[in-house]
């Protein structure tokens, strides 16, 4: 069968990064060729600036090896320039003549540096800095000639100077602007950044503006004049004031361009064939010249290519560094503030730094980090998410790791941990193993750390400082991959959120089904992905799909918890934490007729059995319910436990009958599966016994009703719970709180606490749907109710299925 | 010389699942993957001697319940980076019968 054909013209960073990704969700959906205008097979341009510095060589920066193209059947055309799209008979011509149709084309011509129009701009010796030729030219010209003036103070500018200083010249910055990088910095740091690059032996020439280059005898450039009469010598002059999207060929055959080829949230042009991405795009206006937001658009452009049609490209808030080796500078979203936005600023001009946060309605919209940018990249994910800071603003100015962390609370810089310091508690692993991993496997991303040396791959309370080290180990070739954004695991593209959307809107019901719309790489999926598919079946079609064993844990399989010598712990259920003399004979009973080697106190209120073995299980669970108890579910990602105190029965400062409350809850919970597990407490006053502060759901009754909060966490890193309402009957506390729980066990990513759930969406969200809105309300809580309207004791269940069968070990 | 016994029918171990069967030598985890394809490992993880049987089975690999080791069916390798690797055993399928050489 002949398969359709695609084209992709520009052979750039942008475009091949969309065939990547395109090669990984669909590897044999087309026929792929390639047109590029340079010799070269894709390389990162990124990269050009540590090659002029002499950090780094070109084969070094070659992201894809004419053998990758190979590998995955693409035909590449190298230093064959696209000069006609004949829309019509769906052909590209090139400048040689040689043509290909196409049934889908893609255009990625990224963009042309702009010459300024003044006279003398086409002498030899007068270049731009875009690719490996303009990068050899600079260092050739280095190493005859004496002069060189950078014209332009932008990021580009700066790092082709600081090249061409490294390699000997003696080199002026001509900028028209009042300070350096005034788009990407306020005054104070730009200042700053200009002192340090003048002791490296930069000179600087601010607001001048250039009249022209003048020739000397060879013909080639000698001197830049000034209009205000101003002249100095130039041997080598260097364009770097700005960029524009390189459209020619896209406008010849009349495809809508404004300042950018146009595209539409799918990356397509007006001819639906054509699609484009990369800085030749103008998209909502805007047209990107930094790789996060164009990998971003690879990403969905890949994904429509392919014929799935999930997801849009939004836009993206962009962040820069300079890379400058020894200067550390960060700079992301509205920096320079304006009247309706407040300032947080630290400056410690001896110790070189200066800290600019820029706040809006409680939101950190901006920021620029000069001299200490280790926590960048955090800053810039509050960015991102739109999160809400007044909780911490007190503290944001220090950083992330000074919030307190129970793992590693004091190192708040991974640049300057010893090598030898423990990073991860949980797997014993060292900053030192971590960089040299990173070095010697050259790995990019958190996961490749994580697979490769198991930091932050358990309980992930140091996943922040893993990736400061990444972050400091590769440099500016590190992205942080926003959580609502990454891949479920490596058996698809998709994230959890959209797989959710999926299942929802097409109606998938069970694991086969999702595994083939959506194009699984593994046919059964994997450890990560088969439990959290489960989950979202039997919560999405709570009465329609079918439960399977197979695709959960194993504790949750066995339904006790898995000890370390894989024996099991039995936790029974005691409602409210209440228990009776006949549920405490009963547990001693079993205790002494099945040998268990320990009987303790849990921190849920209530008894754990452990060191049991699975063959006793089943027998266990029956003498068990002889006393009328069932299942805690302390192993499940699920209803746990709901925290009381003793409350007005008999506590002289009780308010409310918090027992009965919390006893009403549990049973109303009762094997309630969500996306993590889920902790309840009612304490009976303000004093709060029950510690409802720190749960997933925490009542807390007052004179007048009770307080309902949310989102709280006691566990990995401590939360305290955020006020969700007031109410007054104890019908209400039901309403609100199934309300709240029904919400997150729809919206939540597996495995997501409802303190990340909250932290994502926003509380404002959660109030608007379940505080504000009373019919919505009614409806989640009615919603959940259905959903456990048949819910059965699964201790009992196993004592009759014939998957009790799993709990008989064979004999030989 | 270890000989070949019949051990249960095909269907007495669950699909994806395994059924753990006890021997002097140690527990022997029997392994059926998707394609009906059956496997016996040493039950006992490379790593720190978590019960693989008790894992989740997915293409022809176990994943640890303990910390998430994944291990091959087919040699008892552990899944690079990971590194070790577990007794296998010989096992075939007659008839909608189980044999094992243990
Ligand atoms: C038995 C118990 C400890 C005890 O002896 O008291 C316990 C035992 C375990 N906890 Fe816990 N947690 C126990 C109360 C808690 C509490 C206190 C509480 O519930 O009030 C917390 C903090 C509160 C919270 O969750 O917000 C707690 C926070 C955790 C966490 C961190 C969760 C987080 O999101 O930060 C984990 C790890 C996880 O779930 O991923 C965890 C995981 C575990 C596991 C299941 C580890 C595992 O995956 O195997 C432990 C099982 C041990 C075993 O071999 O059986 N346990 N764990 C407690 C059972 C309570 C119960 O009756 O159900
Ligand atoms: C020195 C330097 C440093 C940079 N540093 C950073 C940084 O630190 N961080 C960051 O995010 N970004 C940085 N950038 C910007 C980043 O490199 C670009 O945003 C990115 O490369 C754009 O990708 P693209 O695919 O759109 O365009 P390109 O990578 O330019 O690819 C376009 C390709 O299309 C080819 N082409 C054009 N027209 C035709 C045609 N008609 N036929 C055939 N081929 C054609 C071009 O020759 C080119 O190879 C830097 C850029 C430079 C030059
Ligand atoms: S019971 Fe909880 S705190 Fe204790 S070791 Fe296990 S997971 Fe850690
Ligand atoms: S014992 Fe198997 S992964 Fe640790």
């Amino acid at each position: 069968m002949n398969k359709p054909k695609l084209v992709l013209v520009g052979n750039g960073m942008a475009g091949v990064r969309t065939l990547e990704e395109l090669l990984k969700i669909a590897p044999d959906h087309y026929d792929i060729t390639v047109f590029g205008a340079e010799p070269h097979p894709n390389y990162n341009r990124i990269l050009l600036s540590p090659v002029l510095a002499g950090e780094m060589t070109v084969p070094e920066i070659v992201l894809n090896d004419l053998q990758w193209y190979a590998d995955n059947g693409i035909k590449l055309h190298l230093n064959k320039k696209v000069t006609k799209v004949d829309r019509v008979k769906r052909q590209v011509v090139a400048e040689d003549g040689t043509v290909e149709s196409y049934d889908r084309l893609l255009l990625a011509t990224g963009s042309n540096p702009f010459m300024l129009p003044i006279p003398g701009n086409d002498l030899p010796g007068v270049i731009a800095y875009r690719d490996i030729a303009d990068t050899d030219a600079m260092i050739e010209a280095a190493k005859t000639h004496r002069h060189a003036v950078v014209i332009g103070g932008g990021l580009l500018g700066l790092e082709a100077a600081n090249g061409l200083k490294l390699r000997g010249m003696d080199v002026t910055v001509v900028h028209v602007g009042p300070w350096l990088l005034e788009r990407q910095l306020d005054e104070v740091a730009g200042r700053m950044l200009q002192q340090s690059l003048e002791e490296r032996g930069l000179k600087f020439l601010l607001q001048k503006n250039t009249e022209a280059l003048i020739a000397g005898e060879s013909g080639r450039v000698a001197a830049i004049r000034f209009k205000d009469g101003m002249q100095i010598p130039a041997d080598l002059v260097v364009m770097a004031v700005g960029i524009r999207p390189n459209t020619a060929l896209a406008e010849s055959s009349g495809i809508h361009c404004n300042r950018g080829i146009v595209v539409s949230d799918t990356l397509q042009t007006y001819d639906p064939k054509i699609y484009a991405v990369g800085e030749c795009v103008s998209h909502r206006g805007i047209a990107y010249g930094l790789v996060a937001p164009l990998f971003e658009q690879a990403k969905v452009c890949a994904n429509h290519l392919a014929g799935y049609g999930i997801g849009r490209y939004q836009g993206s808030v962009t962040s820069t560094k300079l890379k400058v080796t020894g200067i550390d500078l960060f700079s992301a979203g509205d920096f320079m503030g304006g009247s309706d936005t407040e300032d947080i600023v630290l400056h410690d001009p001896a110790g070189g730094v200066y800290k600019r946060l820029v706040l809006k309605d409680n939101k950190l919209v901006g920021g620029v980090l000069y001299g200490d940018t280790a926590d960048g990249s955090w800053y810039f994910q509050l960015l991102r998410e739109g999160k809400d800071v007044s909780q911490i603003r007190d503290h944001l100015m220090f950083g992330q790791s000074n919030l307190g962390d129970t793992g590693h609370q004091g190192h708040n810089k991974a640049a300057a941990m010893a090598d030898s310091a423990e990073v991860c508690g949980c797997n014993g692993v060292t900053k030192g193993v971590i960089v040299k991993a990173i070095k010697e496997k050259g790995l990019f991303t958190l996961d490749e750390v994580r697979k490769h040396t198991k930091a932050s791959a358990s309980c992930g309370s140091c996943t922040g400082l893993v990736e400061q080290i990444l972050a400091s180990t590769v440099g500016g070739a590190y992205q942080a991959a926003s959580s609502a954004e990454k891949p479920m695991c490596g058996c698809t593209e998709h994230s959890h959120g959209a797989v959710r959307q999926a299942i929802r809107e097409r109606h998938l019901t069970s694991i086969p089904a999702v595994i083939e719309a959506l194009a699984w790489k593994n046919p059964n999926g994997c450890e990560k992905c088969r439990p959290a598919l489960n989950y979202y079946l039997i919560s999405t079609f709570p009465h329609e799909a079918r439960d399977d064993p197979q695709s959960r844990f194993i504790n949750e399989r066995a339904h006790a918890n898995i000890q370390k010598d894989g024996t099991y712990s039995v936790v029974p259920r005691m409602w409210g934490g209440v228990t009776t003399p006949n549920e405490l004979r009963a547990i001693a009973d079993v205790a002494d007729k099945y040998q268990v080697p320990m009987v303790k106190v849990t921190g849920g209120q209530r008894i754990d059995l452990l060191g049991v073995k699975k063959e006793d299980l089943p027998h266990m669970w029956a003498d068990l319910a002889q006393a009328g108890m069932v299942s805690g579910h302390a192993y499940g990602k699920s209803i746990r436990t709901v925290k009381t105190c003793v409350g007005s029965q008999f506590c002289r400062f009780g308010t409310q009958d918090s027992t009965g409350m919390g006893i009403e809850l549990e049973k109303m919970l009762f094997d309630m599966w969500s996306p993590h597990k889920v902790k309840l407490a009612v304490s009976g006053c303000p004093r709060n016994c029950a510690e409802s502060g720190i749960k997933d759901v925490g009542i807390i009754a007052v004179d007048s009703g009770w307080e309902i909060h949310v989102a709280g966490n006691g566990g990995i890193k401590t939360e305290a719970a955020q006020f969700l309402c007031k109410v007054a009957t104890a019908e209400e506390v039901k309403e609100y709180s199934g309300a709240f729980l029904q919400l997150y066990r729809e919206e939540g990513f597996y495995l997501e606490r409802t303190v990340h759930y909250v932290q994502r969406v926003g509380l404002d969200h959660v109030k608007r749907l379940v505080v504000e809105d009373e019919d919505n309300r009614k409806a989640l809580h009615a919603r959940l109710l259905d959903s456990l309207k048949d819910a059965a004791d699964p201790w009992a269940e196993h004592q009759e299925t014939p998957a009790r069968r799993e709990f008989e070990p064979l004999t030989f | 010389m270890s000989q070949w016994k019949n051990l249960c029918a095909l269907e007495d171990i669950p699909l994806l699942g395994s059924r753990v069967v006890q021997h002097p030598g140690g527990d022997i985890a029997v392994f059926r993957t998707d394609g009906d394809a059956v496997f016996a490992l040493h039950d006992k993880c490379p790593h720190k001697g978590g019960p693989l049987s008790q894992g989740i089975v997915h293409g022809q690999r176990v994943t640890c319940p303990l910390h998430s080791w994944n291990i091959e069916l087919a040699s008892g390798e552990a899944v690079a980076p990971d590194q070790g690797c577990t007794a296998r055993f010989q096992v075939k399928v007659e008839d909608g019968r189980v044999w094992l050489q243990a």
